[in-house]
C-alpha cells in the first residue's frame, strides 16, 4: 500500500511558487537600480534617508508603548476573569474578536469624530494627545492577538492551582501576579508582544489619518515617488517581520509545558 | 479442514528495527485468539498487518483461503475496534453503525433494520440519534463494536479495546464481547497487554516476546505449563525458590534442608549446583494440605487484604514467596511478623 | 452557615477584581463601544443634529453601491480562494505525509506571510507583477506572454485578489492546521476497515469535521480583506473604487461632502462584516450539532 505523494507535492510546489516568486522577484528588482549591474544602491539610498530612521524610530517607540499598555490592560483582566469571574469569559472573548470584525478604518473614524479637538476628551487637540490616541488605537488593533497569547499562556500553567498554592504560602495579590504569574506567562506575553510589533511597525491607515510621522505613511510616500526603493523597503519589511516571528518561534522553546498544553 | 486465519513467516521491519521476526500461526473459524505481550512485542504490528495498515516486509496472511497480503484495508472485509473508540464524531450512533453498510450500498430501510438489530445486540436500543460525545466510554466502545460487526465482516480485530475504560466496565464489556463473539461465531483477534483479560476471554492465546511467539495455546496450557520463563512471569504471578541439586539423575533437590523430587531439571544441572525453582502462588498453602510433601517455615513479611483473598508474602531464608489464602470471616487475618508454616507438592515445582 | 461566613471575604474581593478588569473595560468602552455608537448615531443624524434616514438613503448611489460591491467581491473571492487553497496546502503538508521539517518551515513562513500585509506587500507585487515588474517582464521576454496585453492588471479586481491571497492563504493555514491535527488517524483507519475509499472518508467524515473550522476562518478572512486598505491604497491609489478607499478619502477630506454620509458608509461596513459573521454562526450551529 504505497501512498501516492504526487498530489501533495504538486500542491505544495505550486503554493511555494506563489509565495516565493514575488519575494525573489522583489529582491532582484531591488538590486537593479544601477542600469548596468546588480547593486545594493536601492538599499544605500533607503538607509541614507534620515526620514527612514526618523519614521522607523517613531513607529518603534509607539510599538513599545503599545506593547506596555496592551500588557497592562490584558494581563490583569485575563487573570481575574479566569480566576474569579469565569462567567465573563465569553463576553471577553467576543470583545477581543470585535477588532477583527470592525475594520480599523471604521474605528479610527469613530475616534476622530469622538475625540476631536472640540470634544470632551480632545486627544487630537495636541501632538502628545494624538500620540496617545495612536497608541491606544494600536492596542485595540493588537488586542485579539495579545489576548489570545496571554490566555493561552495562562491556560498552560493552570493559574488557579498556582494562585492557591501561593496563597497557602502566604503571598498577597500583588506578589502572586508579580512573582508567580508574570514570570510563568512571560513567554506568552513576549509572543504577543512580537506579534503586536509586527502589526504596528508598518501600519499605515491609522497613522496616516491621525497625521503622525510613522513608518507606514513614509512607505506610501516612497512608493509614489520612487521606483527601486519600494522594492528594497519591501524586502527590509519582510526581514523585520521574519525577525519578529522568528523571535516568537525561538521563545516557544522556552514556554512552560504542562499537560494542559495537550488538551 | 483448512485454517481460517493463516499467518506464514510474517516479518516486519521498520528500517533496521525488526519488530516481527517470522511469525507463524493458524486458527480455525470462530476462534477467539488473543495476541498477548508487553508493549513493543510486535502484537499490535501483527494486527495492523492483518488489517492492512502495515505492509509485511515478508510473509503472507490468508483469510478463508484467500491471500489478503496485498489487499488494501478497505478490500479485506474485516471489522476492527480501536483502543480510543474512534467513532466518527460528526455522525450519530445510527449513522456510525450504518457507515459500513452505506459504503457497501445497502438500501436505507435494510440499513435501518440492521442498525436496530445491532443496537439491541449491544444493549443500547433507542440510542441511534445520540452523538458520541453524549455517551460514556463504555457505551462508545459498544457502539464501535456494533459498527465493526454490522457489515458482517469475515473477521473481527480488536486493538486493546478495553484499556481506555474503567476497571469495572472493562470486565463487564469483556464478558459482553465474548458473548457476542460466541453468538455470532465470528473469528476474532484480540490484542492486549493484560494477561488476565487474555486468559479470561480467549480460546487460544499467542504470547509474544520481542517479535517472536513464545507460546501458543489454550489459556490453561499457557498458565499451567508456561513454555518459557518469560511466559511464566508475564502470565500470572510467579515465585522463585533457590535450591541445591542433590542428585541430578534422580531429580532430587534440597530446599531448606528438605529433599524434594522435581518433575524436571535443567540439563546443565550438576550435583551440588544451585537451581531456581518456580511455583505459582496458588500451589502454596498455609499449614498442611493434602498431597503436599514439602513443608517450609518462615515469617510473614507482608499482608495485603484483597477482599475475598488475602495475599501473604512470606520470608523463607533468603527467598520471599507470595501465596493467597481465602478470607475466612470467622478468624482474623494473619499479622506481619508471625511465624508461618507453608506446604507445597513437589510435582508443582517448575524448573525454567 | 457557610454562606454567611464566606460573604465578608467575598465582599473584600470585589474591589480587587473590579480594579483589575477596569482598564480592560474602560479601554473597550472608549475605543470600541463608544466609537461604534458614535458612528451609528452619526449615520442617523443630519448636519443640524436631527434624526434622519437621509444618510442611509444617500448610500444608494451607483458610486457607493459599486464600491461596496467591489469590496464584497474582492473580500469574498480572496476569502474563498484563500480558504480553499490554504486548506489544500495544509492538507497536502499534514495529511500528505510530506517530510516533517517541511511542515514547521511552512508554518513559520505562514506566520510571517500572514503578517506581511499592507504597504510592503503592495510594493512586492508591484515589483513582481506591476507593469515593469520582474515576473511581467520575464513572462513577456522569455515566454512571449504579455500579461497586460492579455487583459491582466495588478490594479484591477483580480490583481487585488491575487495580492490579498498572499496573507489570506497563510492565515487560513495557521487557523486550520490545529483542526487538521485534530483529525484522528483512527477515524481514517476505521473508515477504511468499513470499506470506505479515501474519497469517501473525506466526503462523509473528514471534511464534515473540518467544516465548522473552515467556515469560521472564512468569515475571519472575509472581514480581514473587507477592512483592509493599506495594500489597496499603496497598490492602486484611488484607482480601484473599494469602500475602504472611499471612506479613507471621506475621513481625510470629506470627499462625500457630508459627514453623516461617511458615518453611514462606516455603518454599512460594520453591517456587512456582522452579516458575514451571523451567516457563519447560523451555518456553524447546524454543522456543529455533534460538538460539545
Amino acid at each position: 500500500m504505497k501512498t501516492n505523494k504526487f498530489w501533495p507535492w504538486l500542491i505544495f510546489i505550486l503554493g511555494a511558487a506563489y509565495f516565493i516568486i514575488p519575494l525573489l522577484a522583489t529582491f532582484i528588482f531591488s538590486l537593479r537600480m544601477r542600469r548596468d549591474a546588480l547593486s545594493f544602491d536601492a538599499y544605500v539610498s533607503v538607509f541614507s534617508d534620515p526620514k527612514f530612521f526618523a519614521t522607523f524610530g517613531y513607529s518603534l517607540v509607539v510599538g513599545v508603548f503599545t506593547i506596555i499598555v496592551g500588557v497592562l490592560v490584558v494581563v490583569p483582566a485575563v487573570y481575574f476573569v479566569r480566576l474569579r469571574m469565569p462567567w465573563l469569559k465569553p463576553i471577553m472573548e467576543f470583545t477581543t474578536l470585535l477588532p477583527l470584525m470592525i475594520p480599523a478604518l471604521v474605528l479610527v473614524y469613530g475616534y476622530i469624530r469622538l475625540y476631536g479637538s472640540s470634544s470632551l476628551i480632545p486627544f487630537t487637540g495636541s501632538v502628545l494627545g494624538t500620540d496617545i490616541l495612536l497608541t491606544c488605537a494600536y492596542v485595540m488593533l493588537a488586542l485579539p492577538y495579545m489576548y489570545r497569547a496571554v490566555d493561552n499562556g495562562m491556560r498552560t500553567i493552570d493559574i488557579g492551582t498556582l494562585t492557591e498554592a501561593a496563597q497557602i504560602a502566604g503571598a498577597n495579590q500583588v506578589q502572586i501576579i508579580g512573582q508567580i504569574i508574570l514570570p510563568n506567562i512571560l513567554v506568552a506575553i513576549l509572543s504577543g508582544a512580537f506579534l503586536t510589533f509586527a502589526i504596528v511597525i508598518g501600519e499605515f491607515t491609522i497613522a496616516s489619518l491621525l497625521a503622525r510621522p510613522a513608518f507606514g505613511p513614509y512607505l506610501v510616500g516612497i512608493g509614489t515617488n520612487r521606483a527601486y526603493e519600494p522594492a528594497a523597503l519591501a524586502i527590509i519589511s519582510f526581514v523585520i517581520t521574519w525577525g519578529a516571528m522568528g523571535m516568537i518561534n525561538v521563545l516557544g522553546r522556552f514556554a512552560p509545558r504542562t499537560s494542559a498544553r495537550n488538551t | 479442514m483448512a485454517a481460517f486465519l493463516e499467518v506464514n513467516n510474517l516479518v516486519k521491519s521498520f528500517g533496521s528495527n525488526t519488530v516481527v521476526k517470522g511469525v507463524n500461526f493458524a486458527f480455525d473459524k470462530g476462534e477467539f485468539i488473543s495476541l498477548l505481550g508487553p508493549s513493543g512485542c510486535g502484537k499490535t504490528t501483527i494486527l495492523r498487518m492483518i488489517a492492512g495498515f502495515e505492509n509485511p516486509t515478508s510473509g503472507s496472511i490468508k483469510v478463508d483461503g484467500q491471500d489478503i497480503t496485498g489487499l488494501k484495508p478497505n478490500q479485506r472485509q474485516l471489522g476492527m475496534v480501536f483502543q480510543a473508540y474512534a467513532l466518527f464524531p460528526n455522525l450519530n450512533v445510527g449513522d456510525n453503525i450504518g457507515f459500513g453498510l452505506k459504503i457497501a450500498g445497502m438500501p436505507a430501510d435494510e440499513r435501518r433494520a440492521r442498525v436496530d438489530e445491532m443496537l439491541k445486540l449491544i444493549g443500547l436500543p433507542g440510542f441511534e440519534k445520540r452523538y458520541p460525545y453524549e455517551m460514556s466510554g463504555g457505551q462508545q466502545q459498544r457502539v464501535a463494536l456494533a459498527r465493526a460487526i454490522a457489515p458482517r465482516p469475515r473477521m473481527l480485530l480488536l486493538d486493546e479495546p478495553l484499556s481506555a475504560l474503567d476497571a469495572k466496565i472493562r470486565v463487564s464489556l469483556r464478558e459482553e464481547i465474548r458473548a457476542i463473539q460466541l453468538d455470532l461465531g465470528i473469528t476474532t483477534v484480540f490484542v492486549t497487554h493484560d494477561q488476565e483479560e487474555a486468559l479470561s476471554i480467549s480460546d487460544r492465546i499467542v504470547v509474544m516476546n520481542a517479535g517472536n511467539i513464545d507460546q501458543l495455546g489454550a489459556p490453561h496450557e499457557i498458565y499451567n505449563k508456561p513454555a518459557t520463563r518469560f511466559v511464566a512471569t508475564f502470565v500470572g504471578h510467579l515465585n522463585t525458590i533457590e535450591a541445591t541439586v542433590l542428585d541430578a539423575a534422580a531429580k532430587t533437590v534440597s530446599i531448606d534442608g528438605q529433599t524434594a523430587t522435581v518433575p524436571a531439571l535443567p540439563t546443565t544441572a550438576n550435583n551440588g549446583s544451585a537451581v531456581s525453582l518456580t511455583l505459582r502462588p496458588e500451589v502454596l498453602a498455609v499449614g498442611a494440605r493434602e498431597g503436599s510433601d514439602i513443608t517450609l517455615t518462615g515469617t510473614i513479611a507482608d499482608v495485603t487484604f484483597l477482599g475475598s483473598v488475602i495475599r501473604l508474602r512470606v520470608q523463607l531464608g533468603q527467598n520471599v514467596v507470595s501465596l493467597d489464602t481465602f478470607n475466612d470471616q470467622r478468624t482474623a487475618p494473619p499479622a506481619r511478623g508471625e511465624p508461618v508454616t507453608i506446604s507445597l507438592a513437589s510435582k508443582d515445582l517448575l524448573v525454567l | 452557615m457557610t454562606d454567611t461566613a464566606s460573604q465578608p471575604t467575598q465582599r473584600r474581593r470585589i474591589p480587587w477584581d473590579a480594579l483589575a478588569i477596569a482598564p480592560f473595560v474602560i479601554f473597550a468602552v472608549m475605543f470600541l463601544v463608544l466609537p461604534t455608537i458614535s458612528l451609528i448615531g452619526g449615520a442617523f443624524t443630519d448636519r443640524a443634529g436631527n434624526f434622519t434616514f437621509e444618510n442611509i438613503g444617500g448610500l444608494f448611489t451607483p458610486q457607493i453601491l459599486n464600491a461596496y460591491w467591489i469590496s464584497i467581491r474582492v473580500s469574498g473571492a480572496s476569502a474563498i480562494l484563500g480558504a480553499l487553497i490554504g486548506l489544500a496546502i495544509t492538507l497536502a503538508i499534514i495529511r500528505g505525509k510530506l517530510p516533517a521539517p517541511l511542515r514547521s518551515a511552512v508554518m513559520t513562513f505562514s506566520g510571517v506571510a500572514s503578517n506581511f500585509a499592507g504597504v510592503p506587500l503592495a510594493f512586492a507585487f508591484i515589483a513582481s507583477l506591476g507593469r515593469i515588474g520582474l515576473v511581467t517582464i520575464i513572462l513577456r521576454d522569455v515566454f512571449g506572454l504579455d500579461l497586460y496585453r492579455a487583459g491582466f492588471s495588478l490594479f484591477s479586481f483580480w490583481g487585488l485578489t491575487l495580492t490579498y491571497l498572499y496573507f489570506q492563504i497563510p492565515l487560513m493555514m495557521l487557523t486550520i492546521a490545529p483542526a487538521i491535527d485534530g483529525l484522528k488517524k483512527e477515524w481514517n483507519e476505521a473508515a477504511q476497515m468499513l470499506g470506505a475509499s479515501q474519497w469517501q472518508f473525506w466526503r462523509y467524515v473528514g471534511l464534515p469535521i473540518l467544516w465548522p473550522s473552515v467556515l469560521g476562518t472564512l468569515s475571519l478572512l472575509f472581514a480581514n480583506a473587507f477592512g483592509a486598505i493599506a495594500t489597496a491604497w499603496a497598490l492602486t491609489g484611488s484607482n480601484l473604487n473599494i469602500v475602504t478607499v472611499l471612506l479613507y478619502n471621506q475621513i481625510r477630506g470629506d470627499a462625500l461632502q457630508n459627514p453623516g454620509l461617511g458615518a453611514a458608509l462606516a455603518l454599512g461596513m460594520i453591517v456587512i462584516t456582522s452579516l458575514a459573521n451571523i451567516i457563519y454562526l447560523f451555518v456553524a450551529q447546524r454543522a456543529e450539532r455533534w460538538m460539545k
